[in-house]
C-alpha cells in the first residue's frame, strides 16, 4: 500500500493528476470509503486494503466533468466497468489517469460477524500485499483469526481474472480467486419447481426496503433519468407494500442493465438486507451467452452489446422453457 | 333457499398489436367474420419494438391474466428491424419470468402480417384457452389495483 500511497502522491504533485480518487478510512476499521483528494497532504489518510470493495469506475462519471484529470484506482473487475462506461459515453478517458491496484479478493464484513468475530479493533492481513492467506482481528473480546478465502465477497470466488482490461500504470501483484462456478447458484434454482422458485424469490424479495442502493451503486445504471424516479411510478423511493413492487422493481432493475451488465457485484455487496440481486444479474447472463454466444460487457470498449444487436436467426421469445 | 352466486372466471387479456401489420390483422379477422375473444383488449403501438418490459409487467399490475405481443414477420418490419430488437427483449423477459415462478404461458409472442387474419383469430383463441386453464393471475397483480 505504501508503493501505491508513495506513487499516487507523485502523480499528484508533479501535476500530472488534479485529483486523486481513492479510499480513505472509515470510523471502523472495516469500511473505508470512497474519496477524493486533491493535496499530497490529504494523502495521509488513504488506504488500500482488502476491504475496499467499492466500485469506483462510477464516480468517474462526475470526475468527467471536473476541470483537469482525475487519477482512479481500479481494482481488475472494476475496469470492466469503466470500459463499459467507456463505451457508452459516460466518461471521458482524457480526464482519467487509470492505476490498476492489485486485488486478492475483498472481504466481506457480513460473512466475518457470521464467524462470530465482533468488535473488531484492528485487522491485520488484509493488505493486498500480504499475502499470509490468514485474516487476524484485534477484538474488544480477544484475538481471533479466519482464512482470508473464507471471508471473501460472493463474487470474488467466481472472479472474472486478474487482467486489467484498462489502465494507465500498474502497482502491485493481482491473484485470481476464482474457485466457484458463476451459474452454479442460477442453474441450482432453475433446476426448482415453478412453486419452489416463486417461494424462494418471494422470500428474498419481501426483504426489499427499495432503499434503492442497488441502483445508485450499479455503474451500468447511469441514466440521468430513471424511470424509477418519476413520481408518476407508484412505487417512487418508498418500501414495497405489495409483493408485486419488489418483483417489478427487481425485475426492471436488472433488464435495464442486461447485456451491459459486467457482474462487479456491487448490488449484492451493498443491499443493507443480503438479498443475492446478482442472481437476477446472472440470470439475464447466463441467457444471452446461451442464445446470442458468449458475452462478457465491458471486455472491449466500443463492442456492441447483445439487446443493441440481433441476428436474422434469433430464437422465439418463449421457446426458452422447452429447450431449457 | 339461497341463490349461490357463481363467479365466472372471465381472463383479462392484454394484446400489443403493432400498427403496421397485427392491428390490420386483427381489422381482417374483423372484417372476415372470424371470431376471437372478446377478453383481449387490444393496444396499438407502433411497432412491436415499442413494447418496453414495463409495459407488459404494468399490464400484468394492473390485473391483466395474459399478456400477448403480436408483430411484423421477421425481416417485415415497418421500421426494418424494429421486431428483431422486441425478439430478444421478450426472450430474456419471459425467460426471467419464468426464472421467478411466473408461469410460462401467460406471455406469448407472435407474428402475425396485416394479410393473417385467420391466423389472428387463431392465435387469441388459443391464447385464451391457454389463459382459461391458467386461471387467474395472482402472482404478478398488484392488489392495490383492484377496485
Amino acid at each position: 500500500m505504501q508503493e501505491l500511497r508513495d506513487r499516487v502522491k507523485a502523480l499528484l504533485m508533479d501535476g500530472t493528476v488534479d485529483r486523486v480518487l481513492g479510499w480513505k478510512a472509515g470510523d471502523l476499521p472495516y469500511n473505508p470509503e470512497a474519496a477524493y483528494f486533491e493535496t499530497p497532504e490529504s494523502l495521509t489518510e488513504f488506504i488500500y486494503d482488502g476491504f475496499c470493495g467499492a466500485n469506483l469506475s462510477k464516480m468517474m462519471i462526475e470526475a468527467s466533468k471536473l476541470e483537469g484529470r482525475t487519477l482512479v484506482c481500479l481494482k481488475p473487475c472494476d475496469t470492466y466497468s469503466f470500459n463499459q462506461l467507456l463505451t457508452e459515453h459516460h466518461v471521458d478517458r482524457n480526464k482519467a489517469y487509470i492505476i490498476g491496484v492489485a486485488c486478492k479478493g475483498k472481504l466481506d464484513i457480513e460473512k466475518i460477524h457470521a464467524f462470530g468475530i465482533k468488535g473488531i479493533r484492528r485487522i491485520r492481513g488484509s493488505e493486498a500485499d500480504v499475502a499470509s492467506g490468514i485474516l487476524q482481528f484485534e477484538t474488544i473480546y480477544g484475538e481471533k483469526s479466519c482464512a482470508y478465502a473464507d471471508a471473501m465477497l460472493e463474487r470474488c470466488h467466481v472472479c472474472k481474472g486478474k487482467e486489467h482490461r484498462i489502465y494507465d500504470e500498474l502497482i502491485g501483484e493481482s491473484k485470481e480467486t476464482k474457485d466457484a462456478d458463476r451459474f452454479a447458484q442460477v442453474e441450482q434454482i432453475e433446476a426448482m419447481s415453478p412453486d419452489k422458485r416463486f417461494a424462494y424469490f418471494q422470500k428474498e424479495l419481501s426483504k426489499c426496503i427499495r432503499c434503492n442502493a442497488c441502483r445508485n451503486v450499479c455503474p451500468a445504471c447511469s441514466c440521468r433519468k430513471c424511470v424509477f424516479d418519476s413520481t408518476r411510478f407508484d412505487s417512487a423511493q418508498k418500501a414495497n407494500v405489495d409483493s408485486f413492487e419488489e418483483k417489478m422493481f427487481h425485475i426492471i432493475r436488472a433488464f435495464h442493465v442486461a447485456g451491459r451488465c459486467t457482474d462487479c457485484g456491487e448490488c449484492s455487496r451493498v443491499c443493507p438486507q443480503g438479498i443475492p440481486l446478482h442472481l437476477f444479474n446472472r440470470k439475464f447472463i447466463k441467457d444471452i451467452n446461451a442464445f446470442y454466444g458468449e458475452f462478457q460487457a465491458g471486455e472491449d470498449i466500443d463492442v456492441r452489446g447483445p439487446l443493441v444487436s440481433y441476428a436474422l436467426d434469433d430464437r422465439k421469445p418463449g421457446q426458452t422453457a422447452e429447450r431449457g | 333457499m339461497s341463490i349461490e352466486a357463481k363467479e365466472i372466471f372471465k381472463p383479462r387479456i392484454v394484446a400489443f398489436c403493432c400498427n403496421w401489420c397485427s392491428y390490420a390483422g386483427a381489422d381482417l379477422a374483423g372484417s372476415s367474420r372470424l371470431t376471437y375473444p372478446a377478453d383481449v383488449k387490444i393496444i396499438r403501438v407502433p411497432c412491436s419494438c415499442r413494447v418496453n418490459p414495463m409495459f407488459i409487467l404494468r399490464a400484468f399490475e394492473k390485473g391483466a391474466d395474459g399478456v400477448i405481443l403480436c408483430g411484423c414477420h421477421p425481416g417485415d418490419c415497418h421500421y426494418t428491424s424494429g421486431n428483431y430488437y422486441a425478439r430478444r427483449r421478450m426472450t430474456l423477459l419471459f425467460s426471467m419470468l419464468e426464472f421467478i415462478g411466473v408461469e410460462q404461458g401467460r406471455t406469448r409472442v407472435e407474428w402475425v402480417s396485416a394479410a393473417e387474419g385467420a391466423k389472428f383469430s387463431r392465435t387469441m383463441n388459443e391464447f385464451a384457452e391457454k389463459i382459461y386453464s391458467l386461471g387467474k393471475n395472482v402472482r404478478l397483480e398488484d392488489l392495490r389495483c383492484r377496485n
